[in-house]
Order: C-alpha cells, then structure tokens, then sequence
C-alpha cells in the first residue's frame, strides 16, 4: 500500500488539481497554484540528492574491485574537492570551485561530446549510401542544406534561397507533422499518469 | 579504375581522422576571412533587440552546458554585449546547474570589454531548480523565483531590478539552449503569459525548430555557429563603430570558416564512399 | 606563438588530449580522465544546487525567517535521502509522484494550447493570399503535415489511397531528416572546432584561431 497506493494517490490528486485550477480564475485557485510552484521548486531543489546516493553508492562499492578501485577512487575524491572549495571558499568568479568548472568539467565534456565529429564522419564515409529514392532524396536535400549553412554557400547565387525555402517549407512541413504527434503522445502520457495508467516511473 | 574507386572507399578510420583533423585545423591557422550574411531568423532577433528602448530588460537564459559550448556560448556573449550596447539590461539565469558558471564568464566577459557594471548595467540571478515551476513563477512574480542573486544580493535592493516584477516587464525571453528547452519557455511563458520567447539553440535541434517561427511562438532563432557567427560579427561591426578598439575573441566567426572546409570535406567523403560503392556493386 | 603560461590552461590542455586519447583506443589515461570529469560534474551539481537553489528555496524560508508553508516541501525532499536505505527506499517515489502530478497538471492544458491549437491554427488554409508563391508554399505546407500524419497512423494499413498518401508523407519526412542530417553535421564539426581552437588559440596561443 505504502509502496504504489500512496504515490498514486498524489499524483492523482495533485495532477486533477493543477489541471482543473488552469480554468479558475478565483483567488482561492490562484493561491493554491501559487503554492504549487514553491513546493514544486522547494522539492526539486533536493532532488539531486538521489543522484549524489546513487554515485557514492556505486563508486564505494566499486573500490573493492582491482581492475576499478583506482579509477573510482579518483572520481571520488574529485568529488569530495569540489564540494570543500565550493561550500568552503564560495563559487563566485576567481574561486578554485569557478577555475575547476572551467578548466577541467567544460574541457572533459566538451571534448568527449567533440569525439563525434570524427565517428559522424567516418560513419557517413562508411554508411551513408544511395541505396532508393529515399536515401537519394535524403542525400540531395542534407548537401544542399550542408552548402547553404556554410559561408561558402553565400557565393552560390541560389543556394541561399533554396536552403531557407527547404527549411521553411518541406522540412517545416515534415517537423510539424511529428510535432503534433509528438504533443498528442505527451497529452496523452501525461492523463495516463495522472489516472495511474501508466506506472512505469513507480519502477520495480 | 573501379579497383581505385572501391579501395577509396575502404581507407581505415584513423586516416579518416587525420584528414578531418587537418581540414578544420588548417582554416583555423591560415583564415579564410568568409564574410559572414545575417539569416532571416538571426535578423528577427537582433532587430527585435536593437530597436527595444534603452531601459528595457531582456531575460537570457543560459539552458545549456559544456556539451554545446563552440555553438551556443558565443551566442550568449554575443547578445549580452549588443543588450549593453543598446542600454538594454539582461537579466541573466539558467535552469540548468552547469550554466551558471558559464553565463557567469560571459557576463564577466562584458565587464572586461565593456565596462559594464553589476546591478547597474546586468543582473545575475544564476540557477534555480524546478524548470516548469521557474518559468510560470517568473510570470506571477520575479522575486518569488529568485530572492535574491547569484552573490547573493536581495533582488530588492538591486537598482536594475526595479519596477521588473514579471513578464509584463521583460521585452523579451531567449534561452539558449542544447536541447528543448526553449519550447519548455513556449508552453509556459508563451501560452500562459504571452511573453515574446527566442531560441538559441544548437544545429542539431534548430532544423525542429522552424514551426514555431512560423507559428509566431518564436520571435527568431540563432542555429549553431553560424547562427552564432553572424551575430557575433554584427555586434563586432557595432563595437568597431562605437570605436571601441579591444574586441573580444570572434571564436563562432573563426570556427565558421573552418566548419565550411569541414562540410566540403564530408561531402566528398560520402561522395568517394558511394562511388565504392557502386563500382563495387557493378563488379557484381 | 606564445605557449600559455597559465598552469589551469595546461590542465584543461592535457584532460583534453586525455579523452581524444580514445579515438586511438581505450586506455588508462582517457578512464582516468572519465572518472574525474563524473566526480567533478556531481560535486559541482552538489554545490550550485546548495547555494542557488536549496538555500534560498527552503533553508532560508524554513529555517531562517519560520515560514511554516516550508515544511511540506521539505518533508518531500527529505524522503529522496531514504534511496540510502534499502529498506525505506521505496519512500522515494512520494516526492517523484509530487513533481510528477504538479508536472503533469501543469503540462496538459498549455501543451494542448503550443503543440495543437497553433500549430493547427498555422497549417490551416486561409484564403485570400496576397501571391501566388505564399499560396503555393501554403499548400505545400498543408500537403505535407497531413500526409506525414496520416503516414504515422499506423492503426490502419498503409494500402491503397492511405499507402498513395503515406508515400508522400515519406518524401516531406526524408527532406525533413536531410536537412537535420545537414544542419547536425554542423553541429558535429562546431564541438570539434571548438576544442581545436582551444589547444592552438589559448594553449599554444596562435592568434588567428580566434
């Protein structure tokens, strides 16, 4: 009961209740979502706290292991620094936390997320074949998009036009389509969560 | 000829590479110097904000991380120094936790080149969790959502804050984001509030977003770098006439030239893998 | 070329030719250089949060001017710590199912308003146009986002007139995803860029790079 029933109940109760307040314009529906926000913002402000348990948790455990104990002993203490020169010394501009965020956490992630312009491009050179009129149809709108994105396609008299009508014709056309199912998709997941249909998120 | 063709098309991966490695890097080193045009979602936005009068406020939300940094931080620097060129003050924040540090840099970035002065010329209000709960927050009161700043200064006390209640008194939203974000501002800010919003965003979702441009739910959309490269080089041009002589790095404008050798690059690449291809198909 | 002198500048230098270490293959230096970007990002998550958010949200609020409205979020948020306690985990679903109803509630009438009424609105056919070319890009426009749908309703066989439609909904689908393929490599080749610019403007202090 105390597991599925109590988490069901809340949702139910406090999704029927943000719904129907939309169409009040009475005070007292004005204040209830009021106060909606605030908790809202309240309680997400210590939701990180499931993935801070979760990383201790998995890191600790993988210190007994050889082939791992040094690696997550690194990440560990990494985190551990962070935490002393944020809460002791501030994290405003000049502060180690400010000099660590930007020298290390924005140089790993950027280039990890950078490493996919050499797998996109060894995947196009690998892959990308015109195998129908779709694939070809595909391959004949990405170069003429492909030219007109670059500075080199200003030179080409038509380029620039074409690209901008492709955009807001065609592709516009195609990207509504999925959009509108895409929004009729979330209505309907978001209802089915609210009536305890969907209950995936309960987990287990 | 065809055994030519069909071993192009088979060169392993690191040479792959390599090749790429050296076609951005090059232009980089030796620049082209592409003059940069301005788009007409770039325009809507730049003009939008250059035509504001002097004392309006614009909220710049920093929804992005260290994944889109090349494309979208120079975006963020680049409207933040036209808002201040134009008198208008940006009223920064993020809902995202790694933007605050980011927008912070920026906002220090037009101290240094600009002289522009906290709480007077910008406002930081930095991170704040929640997401939806921040946007409509923001639209029933300011000072609910963000008691006080990044420093920790109470909104109150802030000169530039004043008389900046809602989004009855912001001209205009533009989050700058790598994800979907900005249409999380259009359901909420947009829908509930009728507060005018402007995307951002990176490459990969600006090609989603043309449907709200045309809707009206975006004033305008910066895409990618070269979204980024020709705002930048816009607002280069207005601190060069205002003769202002040290100018920031032009990071979007730079990486543009190298970006547009890097696209002629992949289209041969496709082109030399389909050519394998079918000669290889034909040998069949 | 004026190498950097600036000792944080070398550190971000050397994590970053650590992770392009991989494109040769996994090795120490790049799983080492992984485990410190997840320790640092969490314990900055941590303390952004603390001071941006749970601060002035629910400490301050709570604990410093006794606002009694406070002590319902708190209690919500205090259960996401029971995920440390096997036993009490379970006590971890009521706040996810308090934002998840509050979401929800929220989402339903605005996202209908955004994703359904404007775009409707906008693809509908309103006559007079002022010129031939904005009613011809007009009808494309209406062509293409029914045939897409209809080439997404998968509840009745793609046969006959519906298979006719959905092969023209396919063709506005490909050039849809040509032009995001096109505008993604930008995106790609742009992270790229930037680290490059990176090591050869701040590192090694080429000045045309930036």
């Amino acid at each position: 009961m105390l597991q599925r029933r109590i988490p069901l109940v809340i949702v139910f109760i406090t999704g029927v209740l943000m719904s129907i307040q939309y169409f009040i314009p009475h005070p007292v529906s004005q204040s209830a979502y009021n106060i909606a926000l605030t908790w809202f913002r309240g309680v997400s402000s210590m939701a990180y706290a499931i993935a801070v348990i979760s990383f201790v948790r998995h890191h600790s455990r993988r210190l007994k292991q050889p082939q791992n104990s040094f690696y997550s002993a690194v990440a560990l203490a990494a985190f551990l620094f962070m935490c002393i020169v944020g809460f002791g010394f501030g994290i405003e501009e000049g502060t180690v936390f400010y000099k660590m965020y930007l020298n290390v956490q924005v140089p790993l992630q950027a280039t990890t997320f950078s490493l996919l312009a050499f797998y996109m491009a060894s995947a196009a050179y690998r892959a990308f074949r015109v195998k129908g009129f779709e694939a070809t149809l595909l391959l004949i709108t990405a170069f003429i998009v492909m030219f007109g994105v670059t500075t080199i396609g200003n030179y080409i008299p038509f380029i620039p036009k074409l690209t901008e009508w492709l955009m807001a014709v065609p592709n516009l056309a195609s990207k509504r389509g999925i959009l509108i199912g895409v929004g009729l998709g979330m209505i309907s997941t978001s209802l089915k969560i609210i009536l305890g249909i969907e209950r995936n998120w309960l987990g287990g | 000829m065809r055994k030519f063709l069909i071993k192009l098309s088979k060169i392993e991966r690191r040479y792959i590479y390599l090749t790429l490695f050296l076609a951005l890097t090059l232009p980089l080193i030796f620049p082209p110097n592409f003059p940069q045009k301005m788009s007409p979602t770039v325009k809507s936005v730049f003009e939008f904000i250059d035509t504001l009068p002097p004392g309006s406020h614009v909220l710049l939300s920093a929804d992005y991380d260290a994944s889109v940094l090349p494309e979208v931080d120079p975006m963020y620097r680049a409207v933040l120094k036209h808002c201040i060129l134009r008198g208008v003050v940006p009223i920064g924040m993020t809902l995202y936790p790694q933007g605050a540090v980011l927008a912070l840099d920026a906002f220090k970035e037009a101290e240094e080149y600009l002289g522009a002065r906290r709480d007077t010329d910008y406002v930081f209000l930095g991170y704040q969790a929640g997401f939806q709960a921040v946007i409509l927050g923001i639209g029933e009161n300011i000072k609910n959502v963000f008691p006080k700043d990044y420093f920790g200064t109470p909104i109150d006390s802030i000169p530039a804050m004043r008389g900046v209640n809602n989004y009855k008194d912001i001209a205009l939203v533009i989050s700058f984001s790598g994800s979907s974000v900005p249409v999380t501002w259009v359901i909420y800010a947009y829908s509930k509030y009728h507060q005018k919003v402007a995307a951002a965003v990176t490459a990969v979702s600006a090609a989603d977003f043309y449907p709200y441009i045309q809707t009206g739910q975006f004033v305008g959309m910066l895409a990618g770098m070269k979204g980024a490269a020709e705002y930048e080089y816009a607002v280069r041009k207005i601190m060069k006439d205002e003769g202002i002589e040290k100018l920031p790095p032009a990071k979007a404008v730079k990486g543009m030239d190298a970006n547009s050798i890097g696209h002629l690059l992949i289209m041969l690449f496709i082109i030399i893998g389909n050519l394998g291809y079918f000669a290889s198909k034909r040998r069949k | 070329m004026h190498i950097s002198t600036d000792p944080w500048v070398w550190v971000a230098a050397i994590l970053t030719l650590a992770i392009f270490t991989f494109l040769y293959k996994d090795n120490p230096l790049f799983k080492f250089a992984e485990h410190l970007f997840v320790g640092v990002a969490t314990g900055y998550g941590l303390v952004i949060i603390y001071f941006n958010a749970f601060k002035p949200n629910l400490y301050q609020p709570l604990f410093v001017e006794h606002n009694l409205l406070y002590i319902i979020p708190f209690f919500f948020g205090i259960l996401y710590f029971s995920a440390a306690i096997p036993k009490f985990s379970y006590m971890m679903r009521w706040p996810i199912a308090l934002l998840l109803g509050i979401g929800s509630g929220l989402s339903i009438p605005l996202s209908f308003q955004t994703y359904i009424v404007e775009h409707t609105k906008s693809t509908i056919l309103r006559f007079p146009y002022p010129n031939a070319a904005l009613f011809i890009n007009a009808l494309i426009l209406f062509i293409g986002v029914l045939t897409v749908l209809i080439y997404f309703y998968f509840s009745y066989p793609h046969k006959g007139a519906i298979g006719t439609i959905s092969r023209i909904g396919i063709i506005f689908i490909m050039i849809g995803f040509g032009a995001s393929f096109g505008y993604t490599v930008m995106a790609r080749f742009s992270l790229l860029v930037g680290r490059i610019q990176f090591l050869l403007g701040q590192w090694l202090g080429i000045h045309t790079v930036m």
